[in-house]
């Protein structure tokens, strides 16, 4: 039986930069690095203007558990702190550095000795302190992940390599470029949390990213290498759990480490490598730069902080008729009011969609097929949920189960009345967990 | 791109997306030392659509009644036609005006009131007077469709109102103007005959009486109880006793009935292709037709059980039509995979109960009618277990809003 989860759908893949090796940008002059780009409390700044900062160095420590560090990407002097344009949708407070060309490394960023014999706590300080956070999009910090509780074993470390959102390849390249210190990564994490075995899931789009994977982890008894169907959103945590292993996440608050699981991005594998072995900070990662907005769509290899617009540059620049900027996919990307947001830790990709394609759609009432609901991975009954939301009658969408909602697209993808189905769902997920956090005060 | 949320979605960075406002105008950016600030659309993700919509899917399923309404053509004359381009005429026609004179966008362009227009003609004997699709289109657009809101939020089934209508209004030319298969060719028409007059076509037609007078006694359950329309009544005589070729003309459409209800073989031709483009869920005619089927074997039989004939409940009357066509209207059936299969069911259940027991001469439409009416209700018993949860649990909960 092939190994799948239920429901998804299958966008067209537009995978243009597949075959494009990764390229390293050119130095970018000034990096605006915002304090938070994780989900979790922001960090505090402890550089101040003028001060000089070498590539590595923590610019802010983190004020909790769940809360990671920001470094500076290039070496030189801070310019500003402050309020600054990001890819999330609202200002966000960035710290902008002017590099001075010579990307000095900041001291101690260096291979440690027996770094595999680390302990599992050293292997979480290590990736605290590297600022890691989810590197496919939702930017959770990655330490936390690694941290499960003692009554919550985990069995399976499952390593994201679907990449199911069309037009992006940055995990792809990395998994050809890469793909020793992929596994090497994976195999930390399992150190780290004490897991037997390790799922690697890549979509059967992509075989030479699954026979490079293979080859790397001969030696490797414990992982296990699995080609997936091509379905979206196979990269999604809770499908690609059930998918590898059958096992359902339970709805939320339910994490992976209910079942046992705990999922890691393949970028995020590589970074925390890199962090156990080098200590090295997150500062740069695969940024696919792609749409048919752009002339020439490649794979680069960019500074943390980088503004949007000098990868478009770098990939030719605009077409004429360019009208959509996202950061992500096209499933789940954020559109963008401007090109002079920074690439942050979650940015895998950015697209450009040109004139036509960015077209908004009229919506039309729903006329009842039942697309949204063959197509929901979670099971619910998107349409309706959306209909609750509109009428603001947010009970009756929240006991159709509006907050489990993942937020996929798929529905809104299929749904030939076009109506904007997830749009609506999370105005009404907005609103109930709005009222929950209400209802918590109070009672607190 | 990995879609987790890490279950925490109010923190999600999709969260941030401003939900009520698609298409905001962007603001100027202010730190940024931008030389051409370029203007970008704004909207929620997904932005990627695919090329499916309601026009697409109206004028696909109107496209496979095409077969079925050549073949009633060539069964029952270009009268057949001229009746079903004045059925979709007058819908279309009526939702113009409607729309027009209420100063409502005009939705003509979408396809439905098409459609519902052919479905009620599909519907009528190919006897009847020029008015007859004519008023059952109207009342289709105008009673059972707009005042509802229009396309998607009708509660019953359009066509099958307005044929209810013309059912119980004008008696007389629903349940008597029938034809019999090629009447065209008989001596004093052509295929091109507008006028005709079905009570003395049928007159002629010994060729059914013999046939009855023959079988009286296998005939006398189903006659008595069930009424059927004349041609019917033969149909179901003949197929019940020479299964072989009756059953074959039933499948074909060399025999008399609705115009679009004769031919079950061109029907499946368009339905397969419905079914091949998921237009239409195998799960709603599945259970339909099996439980006719189940139950025509079971009870159609009159005193002996289990001895009905099957494939005459099947092939006679509207049960592919409305099994395939009727029975999977999107918008008035359930939206659950589970609730596709109730609905089908119960159509099943009250076709095979108006058959044998009621007093109408056919039980689909009314069938579908009825169990349009519980769509809300299957919806609420069927909502799917979600995600993660425990089966109990699922159905618990409230209902959608259909």
């Amino acid at each position: 039986m092939k190994k799948t989860f239920r429901g998804g759908t299958h966008p067209p893949e537009f995978k243009l930069t597949a075959g494009h090796l990764a390229v390293r940008m050119p130095d970018p002059e000034i990096v605006y690095i915002p304090v938070s780009q994780h989900i979790g409390a922001p960090g505090k700044v402890i550089v101040n203007k003028g001060d000089v900062v070498k590539v590595g160095q923590p610019l802010t420590e983190p004020s909790g558990f769940v809360s990671v560090p920001a470094h500076a990407s290039v070496s030189g002097t801070v310019k500003s702190v402050g309020p600054y344009a990001n890819p999330v949708g609202r200002e966000i407070e960035a710290v902008v550095i002017e590099s001075d060309g010579k990307n000095e490394m900041f001291e101690g960023i260096e291979e440690v000795a027996g770094w595999r014999e680390a302990t599992p706590d050293q292997i979480r300080e290590r990736v605290k302190n590297a600022g890691l956070a989810g590197m496919g999009g939702a930017a959770f910090p990655t330490h936390v992940k690694l941290s499960p509780p003692k009554d919550k074993p985990i069995d399976t470390v499952i390593i994201n390599g679907a990449e199911c959102e069309p037009f992006l390849t940055s995990d792809h390249r990395l998994m050809l470029e890469r793909s020793g210190e992929i596994i090497l990564g994976a195999m930390l994490v399992a150190q780290a949390v004490g897991a037997g075995h390790i799922f690697i899931g890549i979509e059967n789009n992509k075989p030479d990213a699954y026979e490079a994977l293979k080859k790397a982890a001969t030696e490797f008894t414990i992982v296990q290498v699995e080609m997936l169907p091509v379905k979206y959103p196979q990269g999604a945590e809770k499908q690609l759990i059930s998918a590898l292993t059958g096992r359902e996440v339970p709805p939320p608050p339910g994490l992976p480490m209910d079942v046992g699981c705990l999922v890691q991005n393949v970028g995020s594998c590589v970074a925390i490598y890199e962090a156990v072995r080098y200590q090295k900070p997150l500062t740069e990662r695969y940024v696919t730069v792609t749409g048919n907005g752009v002339k020439k769509p490649q794979n680069l290899i960019a500074k943390i902080g980088t503004p949007f617009k000098e990868l478009i540059d770098q990939a030719g620049g605009y077409t004429p008729n360019a009208s959509k900027l996202l950061m992500g996919g096209p499933m789940m990307g954020l559109a963008q009011w401007t090109d002079a947001v920074p690439v942050v830790k979650g940015t895998s990709g950015i697209v450009v969609i040109a004139g036509p394609d960015a077209k908004l759609d009229r919506e039309q009432p729903c006329i009842g097929c039942g697309r949204c609901v063959s197509v929901c991975p979670i099971f619910l009954l998107p349409t309706n949920i959306a209909r609750f939301s509109q009428l603001e009658m947010f009970e009756e969408a929240d006991q159709l189960g509006a907050t489990e909602c993942i937020e996929c697209g798929s529905c809104t993808y299929v749904c030939p009345a076009k109506r904007n189905l997830v749009q609506h769902i999370r105005f009404g997920k907005a609103a109930i967990l709005a009222e929950r956090r209400k209802q918590q005060k109070k009672s607190a | 791109m990995e879609t987790s949320k890490d279950n925490k979605p109010d923190t999600a960075p999709g969260a941030e997306n401003t939900p009520a406002t698609p298409a905001a105008a962007p603001a100027k950016p202010e730190m940024p030392p931008v030389e051409k600030p370029r203007r970008f659309t704004l909207s929620s993700s997904p932005h990627l659509r695919d090329n499916e919509s309601v026009t697409r899917i109206m004028i696909t399923v109107t496209l496979t009644l095409v077969p079925a309404a050549l073949g009633a053509t060539w069964v029952f004359g270009l009268r057949a036609l001229w009746i079903i381009l004045l059925g979709a005429l007058g819908a279309v026609f009526t939702e113009w005006l409607v729309q027009k004179v209420l100063g409502l966008k005009v939705t003509i362009s979408d396809g439905s009131a098409l459609l519902t227009g052919i479905l009620v003609s599909f519907n009528l004997p190919p006897g009847v007077p020029w008015w007859i699709p004519v008023a059952g289109s109207v009342f289709a657009i105008a009673i059972a469709k707009l005042p509802f809101g229009g396309l998607g939020w009708n509660p019953l089934n359009p066509a099958l109102l307005g044929r209810a209508f013309l059912l119980a209004s004008w008696p007389m030319h629903m349940t008597k103007d029938w034809l019999p298969a090629f009447w065209w060719q008989r001596p004093g028409f052509t295929f091109f005959t507008w006028k005709v007059d079905p009570q003395s076509i049928l007159v002629d037609g010994v060729s059914y009486a013999t046939p009855l007078a023959k079988n009286k006694e296998a005939l006398k359950n189903i006659w008595d109880q069930a009424n059927l329309p004349v041609n019917l009544v033969s149909e179901a005589l003949e197929s019940v006793h020479n299964a072989g070729q009756q059953v074959v003309d039933l499948a074909v459409g060399t025999v008399g009935g609705c115009i679009g209800e004769t031919s079950a073989l061109l029907l499946f031709v368009g339905a397969a292709y419905l079914l091949y483009k998921n237009y239409i869920d195998w799960r709603t005619p599945f259970s339909f037709i099996a439980v006719v089927a189940l139950g025509g074997w079971m009870f159609g039989g009159g005193e002996e059980l289990f001895s009905g004939d099957m494939l005459f409940h099947i092939f006679s009357g509207g049960l592919i039509l409305g099994a395939f066509y009727m029975a999977t209207d999107m918008v008035t059936t359930p939206i659950t995979r589970r609730g596709r299969l109730l609905f089908g069911a119960g159509c099943g259940v009250l076709t095979i109960m108006i058959r044998l027991i009621g007093g109408y001469p056919e039980g689909v439409s009314y069938a579908i009618l009825l169990m349009n009416l519980t769509t809300p209700l299957i919806d609420r018993w069927t909502i799917p277990r979600r995600f993660g949860h425990e089966l109990k649990k699922a159905t618990a909960n409230a209902a959608g809003g259909n």
